[in-house]
């Protein structure tokens, strides 16, 4: 009987906890329609086969999280564009190009994928907050 | 057995194939651009990836539909579970269709348009509907395995449904909303299969050994509450650099250290086991569990050092993720898999070629291990340049760790060429006429079953 009720404790835990998540991610800087559009195109070019997003993704080619600050649009223009010997070129009409800069830019405003040395706590764990 | 259940295993069979081969074409479209022109890269990986996600999924929900035959001494309708299998195996044609025709939903590891979800969730439900009447019928009190592989079927429909929330705009609001909503489901789901492919592990020790005992009493039931609290909160180690809030961090980081005890737990399991294992090795399904215990001992160790935070700043977004993966899936799953594979086709009495089926799994082992090793290496250097050297440009930090992929390549052959040979093997014993034996077979242990 113990059984049931630690798994209802869990499954409790389960759902109070998914609702914080997702509810307490912060929501400073919501897409707006040209950003979801930049979504659409990163999905539907599968972008994700080979970069990553916080880490996260295939690894053939670099991270993209802050490459919107760290190399500016231009390059994330003649890269889609032109492509490279292994990256493909992707036929974009220029609005297309414009929302999925702003796409990356809004993915780079969230915050850094490289987490800096100060933010490591000596209990092994991170301390930063939500930007 | 059904002849369903025979269709069952040998789609999941024909899935582990096309992931090994897609898989050795994907490391080399990684590694020659001239390659790549003809099979692009962005093809072949979520091919591989769906492939070999797919097999696991299909290989675990075979080995759970016939064992429960068994465990409930009823089998429910054939009707449902045909039904089930039929629609799960076009939706998955027609992922791999929309592969070939470049169209993708771009999902990690669920790369498929989004709309061929909806059929794999009625396949889901039907399925659910046929285990669940016969699970109605289950003792009082079952055994273990029963608790996980029922965790692990309503597990996966809440994660598939969770995975695909982010179509509601309000999940993409926030760049932290969606990577939320896509790690949080992702991790999930791995605990949802693995409580399936587990409890099938559980149960096919309680048969060998005649011991029910193994699926019975507090201990082991205290190891289920933490493998669940882990399906549901550890997922936060897949964003411990997005800043989410703090609490996830905490959180994940504090139930992965608990992880400790259970690797504390194996290691002082082992003397037993090796004693077990000298009374059981002459049988197949035996030894690939066997082989799955000692990668859980190995990425159990890897993905306890992944977990603390100070060390994912350097291993996170490198080949060490990859690792862990691949080194899941094919040491702990697929191991597994295979071993219920060769319980439920009777492979020890209908086949005859032990000898060449246990080289192959010592060639699948030591290729493994290299291309484990290989993927380790590789993160570390691709690590140690981006974080602690500092190298900006991606060309550069890839140089040398591009040679060491080149090793994690040729091992990947040896994984197709062993594996291969495993999962034909297997196909060819599937296919076979049910219940016939081949000439002269030793019959080692009497296995139950119903037909
Ligand atoms: C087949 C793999 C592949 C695909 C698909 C791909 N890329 Fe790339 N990309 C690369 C590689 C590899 C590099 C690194 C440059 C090189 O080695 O050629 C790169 C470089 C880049 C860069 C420059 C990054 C820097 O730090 O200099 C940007 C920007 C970029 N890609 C954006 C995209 C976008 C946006 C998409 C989707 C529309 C995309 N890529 C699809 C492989 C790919
Ligand atoms: C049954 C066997 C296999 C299974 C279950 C399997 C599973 C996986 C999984 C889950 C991933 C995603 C990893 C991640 O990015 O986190 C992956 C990626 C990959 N696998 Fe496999 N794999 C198998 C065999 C192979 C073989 C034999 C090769 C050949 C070398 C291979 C090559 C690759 C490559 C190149 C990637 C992409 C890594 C990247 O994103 O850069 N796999 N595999």
């Amino acid at each position: 009987m113990w059984m049931r009720y630690a798994l209802a404790a869990l499954s409790v835990c389960f759902v109070a906890g998914s609702w914080f998540a997702y509810r307490g991610a912060s929501t400073n800087a919501p897409a707006s329609n040209q950003v979801r559009q930049g979504m659409r195109l990163w999905q539907g070019n599968n972008c994700t086969a080979c970069h990553q997003l916080y880490g996260l993704g295939g690894y053939m080619g670099p991270d993209l999280t802050n490459v919107h600050s760290d190399k500016g649009e231009a390059r994330i223009r003649t890269f889609v564009r032109y492509g490279t010997g292994r990256m493909p070129a992707h036929a974009m009409s220029d609005a297309e190009l414009d929302a999925l800069v702003a796409f990356l830019g809004w993915v780079d405003r969230s915050g850094r994928s490289r987490v800096p040395q100060e933010a490591v706590h000596w209990t092994g764990t991170y301390h930063f907050e939500q930007p | 057995m059904t002849r369903t259940t025979r269709w069952h295993i040998a789609a999941a069979l024909a899935l582990l194939l096309l992931a090994l081969l897609f898989g050795a074409l994907a490391a080399f479209a990684y590694l020659l651009p001239s390659f790549s022109d003809a099979l692009p890269f962005q093809q072949l990986r979520p091919a591989h990836v769906s492939a070999a996600l797919f097999w696991i999924i299909t290989g675990a929900t075979a080995g759970v539909l016939h064992y429960k035959d068994d465990t409930f001494g009823y089998r429910s309708h054939v009707p449902l579970h045909a039904g089930f299998l039929g629609l799960w195996l076009a939706t998955i044609v027609a992922v791999f269709m929309a592969y070939g025709l470049g169209r993708f939903g771009g999902r990690e590891y669920w790369e498929f348009p989004p709309l061929l979800a909806l059929p794999m969730l009625l396949a889901w439900l039907l399925l659910m509907a046929h285990y669940l009447l016969a699970w109605v019928r289950r003792s009082p009190d079952p055994p273990l395995y029963v608790w996980m592989w029922t965790t692990g079927i309503v597990f996966f429909l809440i994660t598939f449904i969770e995975q695909n929330l982010w179509q509601l705009p309000w999940f993409r609001e926030t760049y932290m909303r969606e990577i939320t909503v896509q790690w949080k489901s992702n991790g999930a789901m791995v605990g949802a299969w693995n409580q399936m492919i587990y409890g099938s592990a559980l149960y096919i020790m309680t048969r060998i050994s005649g011991d029910e005992g193994i699926a019975r009493g507090p201990k082991a039931f205290l190891f289920w509450f933490l493998g669940l609290s882990n399906l549901m909160f550890n997922w936060g180690h897949h964003i411990y650099n997005a800043p989410t809030a703090s609490w996830i961090r905490h959180l994940a980081y504090g139930i992965s250290m608990a992880e400790w005890i259970l690797f504390i737990n194996i290691i002082r399991g082992f003397k037993a086991k090796l004693d077990e294992n000298r009374r059981h090795k002459h049988l197949t399904a035996y030894r690939f569990l066997i082989a799955a215990e000692v990668w859980v001992f190995l990425n159990l160790f890897l993905a306890l050092l992944m977990s603390i935070p100070a060390i994912n700043r350097y291993t996170h977004g490198t080949h060490i993720t990859v690792a862990h993966a691949m080194g899941a899936t094919i040491g702990i799953n697929t191991m597994i898999l295979v071993g219920s594979i060769c319980w439920m086709l009777r492979y020890d009495e209908r086949a005859s070629d032990q000898r060449w089926m246990e080289r192959a799994r010592k060639f699948t082992m030591a290729s493994l291990l290299v291309f484990w090793i290989a993927l380790i290496v590789a993160g570390i250097l691709k690590g140690w340049r981006i974080t602690a050297l500092g190298i900006e440009d991606f060309q550069q930090v890839m140089q040398p760790v591009t040679q060491v992929l080149f090793v994690f390549a040729v091992a990947g052959i040896g994984i197709l060429v062993g594996l291969g040979y495993i999962g034909i093997r297997l196909l060819c014993l599937c296919l076979k006429s049910p219940l016939s034996t081949s000439s002269g077979a030793p019959t080692p242990v009497t296995q139950s079953f119903n037909q």
